[in-house]
């Protein structure tokens, strides 16, 4: 039994009645039910009952569960209301659910990144779901007076067993919210768990095959226009004249101007954006008008020289950033990395005395790895609706980071935080673009010029041309074995522009005497940002290909050599930094081996193994591949998960199945380059992501059986899925491959 | 700017709008039907198919002139109440993460029923390849299919 302190002491006795919606700002049609559609549900109640600010029980005993983050696929609208539900200990089926909107009063790091939501609302939802049944208990005790100790539940009912008394959870709402907040509350013990661990379908699953409004796109409101923006057409250009004369005349269009996305001298924050810090708005009626408008728009485009910004730390201070001037090509990129990665680096992590070791090796591999650039390509393009006016600005749309832009927001329009009101949509993919809401601020100060609620539309060449991209990486490994092909020394060399993908304290770090890792950097006026499994993203695919490459020189078979590593760094760890358990590594490496039937050979099938750890989970892949007609056709992949306990298992296996396919994509097929700082792609005709003909065929998923509180899921699938496929493709072709895409047409980089 | 006549999901509509718009901005914006989907504008992404006629159509590419006396039906109008078999198995396997291209997808896996109620997984691929889902749910997008297919 765990015990935790509340933390929750705003206790409302407001009841909302359900003609007022009760639910902030959101009207029924956006709220979502737990129960399948053909299953007899009760109706809204009359009177709703809040116990705490996650959740409010109405007096038929529905019960409304506030989910806090933002939901961009990654299953938290419904798997967060279960960790409240399952402490609540009601019946899922008379659950709705609402998304919450900002309100940091209530709630907890409303954000969606890092793979971080269920880990870090585990206590605290939990919390709030033992709170109310607390409250519930105490007022059925108080009711039948007999002691709150011998108050049961069971999906949505009190019981007194000695008295036969019992009530429902309705019956017992109105007297619950006057009870007082108990200061502490039991958690249940993870054997009780009723709803954890069991599968429940997505809450807006309904309204998302039916086509109801739930994005950011389907937005509307009365008297709302539409707006675009114009942004430079290359990285290392600002805006130099506008001539919209035909454009200010063509229908339905109600103005044209420009706008500068953040005040001078504001120092930005980690999630500010500003490659064109000048942008061209057209407002008008219809998203086809503004198109059309847009497209008459004359306009002159400068390079801008090299100068700073203001961007402000973690730690709160204001530091100067240097942008460089210029238009940018990939092959120049190409030749600054591979200059770079010949030079010396900055060392971050050193053991023993890797140089003297390399000297006297039997047998020294050594290997370059590269990926370009990427965007995010969320399916649902940029977007967002603002009305802003002098008593507040209200903000609606896809966002995952509501709490961060709210001070964005109210340092461009010059408001107090109480004045700014964020609302989140579904989200049509995230992925880590929408950490970054400079489109949010955009609309906010269009409808403050406009002085009319409007809806920033990005088209997908907009989106994908703006920047904030996955950084472009180079990575070079070396490997000294010794006349017995042990792995005595191991050297990692990497870089990106403009950031490096290092993470000096993971495998094998710690499991090799003599180690040694360097990173540097190059800088570049186009944004970047994180994208799934950022950094992991590009480096467990290529130190999973090299490991890979090192067993083979080795004459060891590949699992068998990454097990005997990390039994070193289990039983003898080198150094003290390492951030990874070597146990559960080994876990998910030992799984995947015994459940792909690893060893076996399997006719025409060529295999592939990769493990890595992220975001405090661990993963292995393997991945069978075939020749079909010349070309590799991915099989099936083997996948072994230990992430603790799984909360929601039919949407953990889909985020890991959608991991596998989007990690194998990307490395396959997709990069983004630049002509004089001009992206070459940007829109699907050019830009290729993977497709139905190409998934794989199939997918098994297993879980590492855990009573660990649950770690990351929605990013740790997609890293090590890369370095399977390069292993397969290279059993496949008898070819090693180094670059990334590793089938794209007309994409190279480094 | 032009009167044009539409008849989407059983419903004439008459509207005065600039014939060249895409069908799909007509729909979302005139129609209030938002179910169909922005995704790229150029028919390469599938979020926005819907049925003219039956068949699967890219409706961001349409000019909604060239949409006049045709059977138009969307998402919306694909079933009363989402019981269509395609619909209710994209419940059963719970295939959506995002959600977004979903009502693409589903268009275009309606489509392919009506024209060939059984088709192999090589013929599943070929129909659905002109839907992107950027979160990867192409496994439970095939197996959806086979399930609605089984229950025809």
């Amino acid at each position: 039994m765990t015990i935790v302190k509340t933390n929750i002491n705003r206790r409302s006795f407001l009841k909302a009645s359900a003609l007022a919606g009760g639910g902030m700002m959101l009207s029924f049609s956006w709220l979502a039910g737990c129960s399948p559609a053909a299953e007899e549900t009760l109706t809204l109640p009359k009177e709703w009952f809040e116990l705490n600010g996650y959740l409010k029980i109405g007096e038929n005993g529905l019960v409304t569960i506030m989910s806090p983050n933002p939901e961009i696929g990654q299953n938290v609208k419904t798997s967060m209301p279960m960790l409240v539900a399952e402490e609540l200990d009601v019946d899922w089926k008379n659950v709705i659910v609402e998304q919450a909107p900002l309100n940091t009063t209530v709630f907890t790091r409303q954000l969606a990144g890092g793979s971080q939501s269920i880990r870090q609302g585990w206590k605290s939802l939990r919390m709030a779901g033992a709170t109310a049944r607390t409250m519930l208990r105490e007022a059925a005790a108080k009711s039948w007076q007999v002691p709150v100790e011998e108050v049961t539940t069971e999906a949505s009912m009190l019981f007194h067993k000695a008295s036969g008394k019992s009530a429902s959870y309705g019956e017992m709402a109105s007297a619950a919210a006057k009870i007082e907040v108990p200061k502490e509350v039991e958690l249940k013990n993870n054997s009780d768990f009723k709803i954890i661990g069991t599968s429940r379908n997505n809450v807006d699953g309904q309204k998302i095959v039916t086509g109801q409004p739930l994005y950011g796109l389907d937005y509307r409101r009365e008297g709302m226009l539409i707006a675009m923006i114009a942004h430079p057409p290359a990285f290392g250009m600002k805006l130099k004249s506008v001539d919209d004369s035909q454009a200010r005349s063509m229908p339905g269009i109600k103005d044209v101007f420009t706008i500068k996305t953040y005040p001078e001298e504001y120092a930005q924050q980690w999630c500010d954006v500003d490659s064109f810090p000048e942008l061209v708005v057209v407002v008008g009626n219809t998203t086809w008008e503004v198109m059309n408008a847009r497209k008459a728009l004359k306009l002159e485009w400068e390079q801008f020289q090299d100068h700073e910004i203001a961007s402000s730390t973690f730690w709160g201070t204001t530091v100067k950033v240097k942008v460089p001037g210029g238009l940018e090509n990939s092959t120049q990129h190409a030749k600054v990395m591979a200059d770079l990665s010949a030079k010396a680096g900055t060392v971050v992590r050193k053991d023993g005395n890797p140089e003297a070791v390399f000297k006297k090796a039997a047998k020294v591999v050594e290997r370059s790895y590269s990926a370009p650039f990427l965007a995010h390509n969320t399916m649902e393009p940029m977007n967002f609706f603002a009305h802003v006016t002098e008593e507040k600005a209200e903000l609606v749309g896809p966002i995952q980071t509501p709490e961060y832009m709210e001070k964005s927001v109210a340092a461009r329009l010059n408001l107090p935080l109480e004045k700014i009101e964020i609302q989140m949509t579904r989200q049509g993919g995230g992925f880590g673009r929408r950490l970054y809401g400079h489109f949010l601020v955009e609309a906010a100060v269009i409808s403050q010029k406009i002085k009319a609620p409007v809806k920033l539309i990005y088209t997908r060449e907009d989106d994908m041309s703006f920047g904030v991209y996955r950084p472009a990486y180079h990575a070079l490994y070396r490997a000294a074995l010794d006349a017995d092909n042990n792995l005595i020394a191991f050297h990692v060399k990497a870089g990106g522009i403009p950031e490096s993908p290092l993470f000096a304290n993971r495998f094998p770090a710690g499991a090799v005497e003599n180690y040694l890792a360097e990173s540097w950097t190059a800088s570049s006026n186009i944004s970047v940002g994180a994208f799934r499994a950022p950094a992991s993203n590009f480096i467990a695919g290529a130190e999973q290909s090299f490991l890979d490459e090192v067993a083979e020189a080795a004459g060891k078979d590949p699992i068998q050599f990454r097990l005997d590593l990390l039994d070193r760094a289990l039983t003898k760890p080198v150094g003290k930094d390492n951030d990874y358990e070597a146990k559960r590594l080994a876990g998910v490496l030992e799984l995947v081996r015994n459940k792909s039937n690893w060893g076996q050979d399997l006719p025409n099938v060529h295999r592939g193994v990769s493990a890595y750890f992220c975001h405090d989970s661990y993963v292995a892949h393997v991945i069978d591949l075939v020749m079909e007609n010349g070309k590799p056709r991915v099989e099936k992949v083997h996948c072994a998960v230990d992430c603790g306990i799984v909360v929601n298992p039919i949407a953990a296996i889909n985020l890991v199945e959608g991991g596998s396919v989007d990690g194998i994509g990307h490395a396959m097929y997709s990069g983004l380059t630049f002509t004089n700082g001009t992206p070459d792609q940007t829109n699907f005709n050019k830009y290729r992501l993977i497709r139905h003909q190409e998934a794989p065929r199939a997918i098994d998923v297993h879980f590492v059986p855990s009573t660990v509180d649950p770690t990351g899921l929605g990013e740790p699938p997609f890293p090590p899925v890369i370095g399977a496929l390069a292993n397969a493709l290279y059993k496949a072709t008898g070819k090693r491959h180094y670059q990334q895409p590793y089938l794209g047409e007309g994409i190279t980089l480094g | 700017m032009a009167v044009i006549n539409l008849n989407v999901n059983g419903k004439k509509q008459t509207m005065d709008v600039d014939p060249g718009t895409p069908l799909l901005w007509v729909l979302r914006e005139h129609l209030g039907l938002v179910g169909t989907k922005y995704g790229c504008g150029i028919a390469q992404c599938g979020a926005c198919t819907i049925h003219v006629n039956g068949a699967a159509v890219r409706s961001c590419s349409l000019p909604v002139s060239a949409a006049q006396n045709r059977v138009i039906t969307t998402i919306e109008g694909l079933s009363e109440n989402g019981e269509h078999p395609v619909q209710k198995a994209w419940l059963e396997q719970d295939v959506a993460q995002c959600g977004y291209c979903q009502t693409g997808q589903i268009m275009s896996a309606a489509a392919l029923l009506k024209t060939n109620p059984n088709p192999t997984d090589a013929q599943i691929d070929n129909a659905m390849s002109g839907n992107i889902c950027r979160c990867g749910t192409y496994l439970r997008i095939r197996e959806a299919i086979k399930t609605a297919a089984a229950q025809k």
